[in-house]
């Protein structure tokens, strides 16, 4: 009785199945599908995205070359102490791993490793190995016939790197990306001013990104703001002007600024005609080459987001304000800047974030003391191969640019943001 | 109702299996291709193509695909690396090429297969990957519609602002900003590399360097230089020897300083794993002939490196050749394995020292 009067009570279809169970069906199909459509994108971006920022990111801690071409030695240094110079064995590991290292002809590799720590290791290792394998006989004592073919292997220093170098991971680029190393003895210190580098750079690549988006966001307010407010037909032609350098190739933009500002160039010739000046001056491969063509290049990403949040504040807004008695900068500061605040914050992050990853243009119109952070990235990646380094910095600036978006999203809001 | 579930599972099966082949098969392709010569573009890659590559294409019947780069071995390794290897031929400067093979990106070079080591001057012959093909200097350039009466005459010259005020140029790197700093700084050429060597020779170069930095701006394409010089961007520079004759040809007034020319040998070498090496070894061999270099010497003054090429070039010429002797004459050949050595370190302060 019981239970018939459950059933009855049971909400089902035409077909007899509970409704509960029909819906819960319903929503996993439309929930497959979506992932289904969802799909390809993901799988796009976990080839393309993902997982290169992953392999990247093993490469900065990733220390392979001792263990893969010295593995003898690498496991007899564990057990010294790191004070004077280790034992026979180790000398006798050293032998049997470049007489292996010279036979399948990656002595190099190891040398190249080891030249990062201490300049000149590289060719001690190539001459060591080569007069390892010319040995006759097995000397009596390995620790002096290596010490007899260079003296620098009685050094501690040498060793020290050998063994920091001798395991699988090495904090060596990131510490190297904030110039800090580590010392004969293991402690981290910062490297010398003659070396320090990075941090400025960092720095600079900060200050430089800075400075463009305060000029994009003075430069595209009232442009946005006037695209906004126009009538349609004159609008649709101001946009174009916006958007056709936006459809140009980034490298005919950069190319072009180093024509319009070099020495002989329209803008020192226009200065000179007007007797501004008598000599013509210095325009680009300087900073100031560098701000006009990025505020240039990255305008359109200000005024694109600002002109669709303007679009939709009603300028009744403005009326009513100026009819309750707000002159018109008052009005303007009041009602006007505070509503289009989104399209603030969105066109700044987006500049921003932009800007703080830019070579091209630095490189090409800039001089050395405007390259940023990039620059030193592709530097590392194709001129000395040191593809530990250029990760290190990469990771530098990628967790810059996710501290910059968490702050961002916790003060302001991501969620905010209208794109357009 | 249960059949899109399948269609939508069958879709991403499907794309799934499209990026898999698209991602093996690309390497698949590179079995089967041309054979893929790179150099350093501009007006030596257009001499190279009259000399090398248009003779090699018609003599073999078999196409060369040319491509042009600016030294960057990150390319190469890649390419071993991914055993996805689309270049075949290389022209690389000595460091790298020692580096590069030192890590086993290169082939080791068959000497019989290109005519025997002997053919060829000693310092062509480069470890054991690179085989020599020109010898090339960097050199004072200037252009003498600016600089009217007495042009500069050695790097001392290029020091003194005084004289010839206007920006210089200089190639951005440390090598071989260095040699020349030094050279200016009154060492001897037989000396550079030892001076260098010494933590106070660093700094002495750094410090003669520091006397010229606000009257200078960098290059980092060879093409560059002669750009500068003709636009009045710069009044003297430093350059390949080859660019500024190159420039001479089409009518500039520029002039060459040989005194301190810093030369060095650039090499043919063979990316590990090319698929087309024995046609590899070909063309090295014909760009190695005699008849061959000379064609390339007349097209663009950089000195060949076959014994018999060297009398070979057109005795016009010849003066302006790094290799003329007159021209060698207080010059500085780059030390490519000390460079090996240093490079790392040197780079790092010279990126330091421009950045400050």
């Amino acid at each position: 009785m019981l239970e018939s009067n459950n059933s009855m009570q049971r909400l089902t279809t035409i077909d007899g199945t509970p409704l509960k169970e029909m819906l819960q069906r319903a929503e996993r199909r439309r929930k497959m599908r979506a992932a289904g459509l969802v799909a390809p994108l993901f799988f796009f971006l976990l080839i393309t995205f993902v997982i290169p920022i992953l392999l990247l990111l093993y490469r900065t801690v990733e220390n392979p070359e001792i263990l893969e071409v010295m593995p003898r030695t690498a496991q007899a240094i564990q057990s010294w102490d790191g004070v004077d110079i280790p034992g026979e064995a180790v000398f006798e590991a050293l032998v049997a791993d470049l007489r292996q290292a010279r036979e399948d002809r990656d002595v190099g590799k190891a040398g190249k490793r080891l030249n990062y720590d201490i300049t000149g290791f590289r060719s001690l290792l190539i001459k060591t190995a080569r007069k390892v394998s010319q040995f006759k006989t097995e000397p009596a004592s390995y620790r002096e016939a290596i010490v007899a073919i260079d003296g620098r292997w009685n050094e501690q220093r040498y060793w020290s790197a050998v063994k920091q170098a001798a395991s699988p991971y090495t904090d060596f680029y990131l510490l190297a990306a904030i110039d800090f190393e580590r010392d004969k003895d293991g402690r981290i210190q910062r490297v010398p001013e003659d070396r320090a580098l990075y941090t400025r750079v960092f720095v600079r690549t900060f200050w430089m990104s800075l400075v463009v988006t305060i000029w994009c966001l003075l430069l595209g307010y009232p442009v946005a703001w006037m695209l906004a407010s126009l009538p349609v037909r004159y609008s649709n032609l101001v946009m174009i002007l916006v958007l056709l350098p936006f459809w140009t190739s980034l490298l005919v933009r950069t190319a072009s600024w180093i024509i319009v500002l070099q020495k002989e160039g329209i803008i020192n010739k226009l200065l000179m005609w007007s007797h501004l000046t008598s000599h013509p001056i210095q325009l680009v491969f300087n900073r100031f080459g560098v701000y006009v063509a990025m505020v240039h290049i990255l305008l359109p990403f200000m005024i694109l987001p600002l002109y669709s949040v303007m679009k939709n504040i009603p300028p009744s807004l403005m009326r009513a304000a100026s009819s309750l008695g707000a002159n018109p900068v008052v009005a303007f500061l009041k009602v006007y800047v505070p509503q289009s605040k989104p399209g603030i914050s969105a066109g700044c992050l987006l500049v921003f974030i932009l800007a703080i990853g830019y070579y091209i243009t630095p490189a090409l119109v800039g001089g050395p003391k405007d390259q940023m952070l990039s620059y030193f990235i592709a530097f590392f990646t194709n001129n000395t191969i040191n593809w530990g380094m250029a990760s290190g910095l990469a990771v530098l600036l990628l967790t810059a640019t996710i501290i910059l978006y968490t702050v961002f999203n916790r003060f302001i809001g991501i969620e905010r943001l209208r794109m357009g | 109702m249960k059949l899109t579930k399948i269609s939508i599972c069958k879709f991403v099966i499907i794309m799934v299996a499209v990026i898999l082949v698209a991602g093996i098969g690309m390497p698949a392709k590179s079995n089967a291709r041309d054979l893929t010569v790179v150099s350093w573009g501009g007006a030596y890659q257009e001499a190279q193509r009259k000399a090398y590559f248009d003779p090699f294409m018609k003599k073999t019947g078999k196409k060369v695909l040319d491509e042009s780069y600016n030294g960057e071995m990150a390319k190469i390794r890649a390419m071993v690396e991914s055993n996805n290897v689309t270049w075949d031929v290389v022209q690389v400067e000595s460091p790298e090429l020692i580096n590069a093979c030192e890590q086993g990106l290169l082939e080791i070079i068959d000497w019989d297969r290109v005519g025997g080591k002997q053919s060829f001057i000693p310092t062509a012959i480069m470890g054991e990957c690179g085989v020599g093909t020109i010898v090339w200097a960097h050199v004072i350039a200037y252009d003498a519609d600016k600089i009217k009466g007495e042009g500069p005459k050695n790097w001392a010259d290029f020091w003194n602002v005084k004289k010839w005020p206007g920006k210089r140029a200089l190639r951005k790197n440390a090598k071989p900003s260095l040699e020349i700093a030094l050279l200016a700084d009154g060492v001897p050429a037989a000396d550079v590399y030892k001076v260098l060597s010494t933590e106070e020779g660093i700094q002495r170069a750094f410090k003669k360097l520091d006397e010229l930095k606000p009257h200078l701006q960098w290059w980092e394409a060879g093409a560059q230089p002669p750009q500068w010089l003709a636009s009045g961007d710069v009044i003297m520079t430093s350059a390949y020897n080859g660019r500024i004759s190159a420039a001479i040809k089409e009518g500039r007034n520029f002039k060459i300083v040989w005194r301190g020319q810093n030369y060095a040998v650039d090499s043919w070498v063979i990316v590990k794993g090319s698929p087309n090496i024995d046609l590899a070894y070909d063309f090295i061999k014909f760009a190695s002939q005699p008849e061959n270099q000379a064609v390339l010497s007349a097209e663009i003054p950089y000195g060949p490196t076959h014994v018999k090429a060297v009398p070979a070039v057109d005795p016009k010429i010849a003066p302006d050749l790094p290799t003329y002797p007159v021209n060698l004459e207080g010059s500085v050949a780059t030390d490519a394995e000390w460079w090996v050595d240093h490079i790392e370190e040197l780079s790092e302060r010279f990126n330091v020292w421009t950045a400050q």
